[in-house]
């Protein structure tokens, strides 16, 4: 049994991952709400974020930390076209044809990294990467600190920006009501790729926040899928608080799943996870029966 | 006159025997007949999973257990992963259907089923863990392992015609008919009393069973098999494109996909041969099937014989 010191090190390591995993749930959960749409490119659009905080920082030395607004600026832009152009376009707002044109980007986007950057696996340094602070008997990595801190923060300005400002409002309309929203002149359409390029650009900051403590690959992506998925139905799809509160449940619950049942076998807690979320409570803890 | 012709180009590696041909044509057959499985469920049902290598490392981590661990012959390792496969394809949908899910939800759970057997398989003794099984090679009919390519071909034929015919009795059964009104309208097939949970597990069963056989003639074949070859999601995505590509629903579909994917996958190697060049070309191929062809390169061929 490991000792009360690591399993609370653990702990806390896991909360100040979830922070990060929040935002990237967020995302997920904002186009889900806006667009009812199940977006599979979830994973595969924070590698290409990861990836664009990688070159910053390999190639023009900008710490991930700072290139935040470069890079959300830029999953924005590639968000609103990708919906824009190909995933709106494409299916027609059926349920299956949007899922599989998700899967589709996804596949694309992958692959692409794959052809543009091979398959090799790349890890950043930064000034923070070795530094800890601490607190009593724990040493808190003082990286993980500084990225839970602002991914909580940019967590509270998207709820201030959807609660607070006309345009936030406006996507919330065509969430609830899009044949109403229109009646009073907003244009869904506008409003969805907006959504989706937010939710996305969520997706480029998170990145940022997770490159110092990951590892980035082509198919990195494929493990953030389950996880922001787990976090989305166990907070309820749709939810923010729901987001945020799954996000740092499931941050833990993988750093204890590690620590209790080895390397090779505790990322089976996240699958787990989510398998029991959708078969026995599919409403999630914060969401409501639809 | 297309039945012919496809008998005449599916017969003709072992008439011209070339080793490149008769490779090409060998993985267009397990292509196909992957496809085909997952066509069942996700094309006649309508039921899209995103984790069907679950089935397909069940059936190749049963077999290479069955000899490796326990001596046995891998002759019995057919209908054993046929029967592990579907028992787990009818458990998994089972449960599924019954809390509700459907859909994308549907698609993730089994993603995440999948995602399950893989960490298991990384971490369980009898899986051999991290380090995958390698099946001692003795070639020969008793231990069912060929050097004759044309062999191997002869078997994934064999397999994508039982699918195949699978499929075909799906058109024309009374549980095919079934699946097709559920597919359709879940409620309106509860009032006329189907089971609509028995009918779709019972569908994502036989594809489940199916697609277990392919993970026997790939241990078979390559006499290695490793956690993320046996479960990793590549395989998924790889029998839902043949699927959707070809014509999701459709007999001929998976097989026309099977088809285009083999062809587009030597084409590109001849102008950029990186490594994922050919699937990010799949990608953007199911984004233009979906956009103007829902129906798939099958539904062309029909458009064309009813005009």
């Amino acid at each position: 049994m490991p000792g009360f010191d690591i399993a609370a090190a653990s702990l806390v390591g896991g909360l100040l991952t979830g922070g990060v995993y929040a935002l990237v749930a967020l995302g997920l959960t904002l186009i889900y709400g806006v667009l009812h749409i199940v977006n599979f490119a979830h994973g595969a659009l924070l590698m290409v974020g990861m990836f664009a905080a990688y070159v910053l920082a390999a190639r023009f030395g900008i710490d991930p930390f700072l290139a935040v607004p470069l890079v959300a600026a830029f999953m924005f832009c590639l968000g609103w076209a990708l919906y824009r152009f190909v995933i709106g376009r494409v299916s027609r707002g059926e349920d299956r044809a949007m899922l599989l044109a998700t899967l589709g980007v996804a596949v694309v986007l992958d692959n692409a990294a794959l052809v543009i950057f091979t398959g090799d696996t790349r890890t950043i340094e930064t000034p923070l990467t070795f530094a800890v602070l601490e607190v009593g008997p724990l040493l808190l990595p003082v990286g993980k600190l500084v990225a839970c801190g602002m991914a909580l923060l940019m967590a509270g300005l998207l709820w201030a920006f959807m609660a607070r400002t006309g345009t936030g409002r406006a996507i919330r309309a065509v969430a609830r009501e899009p044949e109403g929203a229109r009646l009073v002149g907003i244009r869904p359409d506008r409003m969805f790729a907006l959504a989706y390029g937010i939710g996305v650009a969520c997706l480029g900051a998170a990145a940022c926040l997770l490159l110092p403590s990951f590892y980035v690959s082509p198919s990195v992506g494929e493990n953030f899928v389950l996880i922001a998925f787990t976090i989305v139905v166990l907070g309820g799809m749709g939810s923010f608080p729901g987001a945020v509160v799954g996000g740092l449940l499931v941050g833990v619950a993988e750093s204890l799943g590690g620590l209790f049942l080895g390397e090779s076998l505790g990322p089976i807690t996240i699958s787990l996870m989510f398998i029991l979320v959708l078969l026995l409570r599919p409403t999630g803890l914060f969401g409501v029966a639809r | 006159m297309i039945r012919i012709i496809i008998a005449i180009v599916a017969l003709l590696p072992f008439a011209v025997g070339s080793p490149f041909l008769v490779n090409l044509a060998m993985l267009t057959a397990v292509s196909a007949f992957l496809g085909q499985c997952w066509n069942i469920s996700g094309g006649f049902g309508g039921l899209t999973s995103f984790g069907h290598a679950a089935f397909f490392g069940i059936g190749a981590y049963v077999v290479a257990i069955l000899q490796i661990r326990f001596g046995l012959s891998p002759w019995l390792g057919l209908p054993a992963a046929f029967l592990l496969g579907g028992g787990v394809g009818l458990a998994i949908g089972f449960a599924s259907f019954r809390a509700g899910l459907r859909g994308s939800y549907f698609a993730l759970v089994t993603l995440a089923f999948a995602e399950v057997f893989r960490v298991l398989a990384n971490s369980l003794d009898i899986t051999g863990a991290g380090l995958g099984m390698q099946i001692r090679r003795q070639p020969g009919l008793i231990t069912f392992q060929f050097v004759d390519g044309r062999l191997i071909y002869a078997a994934a034929l064999a397999l994508l015609a039982l699918a195949t015919l699978c499929a075909w009795h799906l058109r024309r059964s009374r549980f095919g008919a079934q699946l097709a009104a559920v597919r359709e309208s879940e409620d309106a097939a509860a009032a006329l009393g189907i089971g609509v949970v028995r009918t779709k597990s019972l569908a994502l069963g036989l594809s489940g069973g199916l697609t277990a056989l392919g993970g026997v003639l790939y241990a078979q074949t390559y006499l290695y098999i490793d956690p993320s070859i046996a479960f990793g999601s590549a395989r998924s995505v790889e029998m839902l494109l043949v699927a959707m590509i070809g014509g999701a629903g459709t007999i001929w579909g998976p097989l026309l996909g099977a088809l285009v994917l083999h062809v587009i996958a030597d084409g590109a190697r001849v102008f950029i041969d990186t490594p994922g060049a050919a699937p990010m070309l799949y990608g953007v191929l199911l984004l233009v099937v979906i956009w103007l062809l829902p129906g798939g390169i099958a539904s062309l061929k029909l458009r064309r014989a009813h005009a």
